[in-house]
């Protein structure tokens, strides 16, 4: 059973429809009992660092989140739950996260532009993700595949090869991350369409 | 690279696609979830719900249709139409969307998109600016309540504060253009789009295929809405991308 951590943020319905539509059945909880019965974990979450991290916390999530990773169970995090595994985000001061990933959440920079037209911050929209490390979760999936994105701020892992595939908006960042039973995206699989169903579809497998 | 976004919006009143000749005539465009996955399968961006019945009997329609959406189609789905309090906003994103667009309630109390962005995040929070030009003159001024009541106040000043307030992008309708089907006011849209960092959204007037590059072109769009023209299946979003393409911009095939 795949257990998606509700901790009030974001829309969590998306997740959960998205693999039962590819043949999973998922449950949104809010007890940490269930995370930690999960066979395997998704924390998704949107908003900011520090109030997803404080939820997390408040929540009692932080120690069976730990447990499940370092147990070796399979976890997906996706957007914010990719950002919290980090050590530290930027994002309104700076505010610690889990600390499973070495690394930094940093803002993309100031007067970014292409084709002299100003990028605009969020990066939000469609943008192809190019492998570095390919994941068994992107089985199946074309280099530079289609993927919904909507973040202000990506992360900077100390190791780079943690680095699963990168995205080119002015810059390239990391755009997914994976290590051992680690897979995280900064992207929304339940938000990506055919594609995205069919990572939801390889991490169910998983 | 970023792709441009092509955004088709469905008027929906209850429980219903309508689409109107300016703002009279409303005429029945089908089923919104049908359509929502005729979009999908044609390659649509997004998808923006805009709710005009704004009654308290509508909301609950509308929050069925959301979920019945989001149980079938896996994109973003942005609501408007009526979002006035925190309650409503959790009541839509509990029920499949991922952004809410908060349009007369912004100008009556601004503070209550700044309580939005912090509640649920910039991500969620678009705020719709309906805006018309000042006759003889090179600006524009927000109104409010379907476009009928003026506000006074200056579209550009606007839309910089309402990303000072924290939203995450602008859903910007020409109320001169809407309904015309002669394009989107490109001057009115460049103006916004250089005057914030945050998405632009161009809405209102699009005719044909042309308008929406110029939309992105000339005016700078991230995204461009339209309604009508797929709605009438005058053209479909696939045809609308392949003409992008073959014109430079860069879209999602």
């Amino acid at each position: 059973m795949i257990a998606i951590i509700d901790y009030g943020m974001g829309n969590l319905r998306s997740v959960q429809k998205g693999f039962e539509k590819v043949g999973f059945d998922a449950v949104v909880t809010a007890d940490p009992k269930v995370v930690l019965e999960a066979e395997k974990v998704v924390l998704p979450g949107v908003g900011a660092f520090r109030d997803c991290m404080r939820n997390l916390e408040q929540g009692g999530f932080v120690e069976p989140l730990l447990k499940v990773i370092a147990d070796g169970r399979p976890f997906l995090g996706i957007c914010l739950g990719l950002q919290l595994l980090f050590t530290e985000s930027e994002e309104f001061g700076l505010h610690r996260g889990l600390g499973v990933i070495p690394g930094r959440v940093v803002r993309f920079p100031e007067g970014m532009a292409e084709n002299s037209e100003k990028l605009a911050v969020p990066h939000m929209g469609w943008n192809q993700i190019s492998f570095r490390n390919r994941a068994p979760i992107f089985a199946g999936i074309d280099e530079g595949a289609n993927v919904y994105f909507v973040h202000s701020y990506y992360v900077k892992p100390e190791d780079e090869s943690v680095v699963a595939t990168t995205t080119n908006y002015g810059i390239d960042f990391c755009s997914a991350v994976w290590k051992d039973n680690i897979v995280a995206t900064q992207f929304h699989p339940e938000k990506s369409q055919q594609i995205g169903l069919k990572i939801l579809k390889n991490f169910g497998e998983m | 690279m970023l792709t441009r976004r092509i955004i088709p919006c469905l008027d929906v009143t209850g429980g219903r696609v309508v689409k109107g000749v300016q703002f009279l005539e409303l005429r029945d465009a089908g089923d919104p979830v049908e359509i929502a996955e005729l979009y999908d399968q044609q390659g649509a961006d997004e998808l923006t719900f805009l709710d005009i019945t704004a009654s308290s009997d509508g909301r609950d329609t509308m929050v069925d249709v959301v979920r019945k959406t989001a149980e079938r189609v896996f994109m973003p789905l942005t609501v408007g139409g009526g979002i006035r309090t925190v309650e409503d906003i959790r009541r839509m994103l509990n029920a499949g969307a991922d952004k809410v667009s908060i349009n007369t309630a912004a100008v009556q109390n601004p503070d209550f998109v700044r309580e939005a962005a912090e509640r649920f995040g910039s991500q969620c929070t678009v705020v719709a600016i309906d805006a018309r030009r000042v006759p003889g003159e090179a600006r524009w001024e927000v109104y409010t309540h379907g476009g009928r009541k003026p506000t006074g106040i200056d579209a550009v000043e606007w839309a910089q504060k309402m990303e000072a307030f924290g939203s995450g992008e602008i859903l910007l309708t020409s109320m001169d253009c809407d309904g015309t089907k002669d394009g989107y006011d490109i001057s009115l849209t460049r103006a916004i789009v250089d005057a914030v960092s945050i998405p632009v959204i161009a809405s209102g007037g699009v005719g044909n295929l042309e308008h929406i590059y110029d939309g992105f072109t000339k005016a700078g769009a991230s995204a461009c809405l339209a309604a009508s023209i797929f709605h009438f299946r005058e053209y479909t979003i696939g045809e609308a991308k392949e003409y992008l393409k073959a014109k430079g911009v860069a879209v999602r095939l």
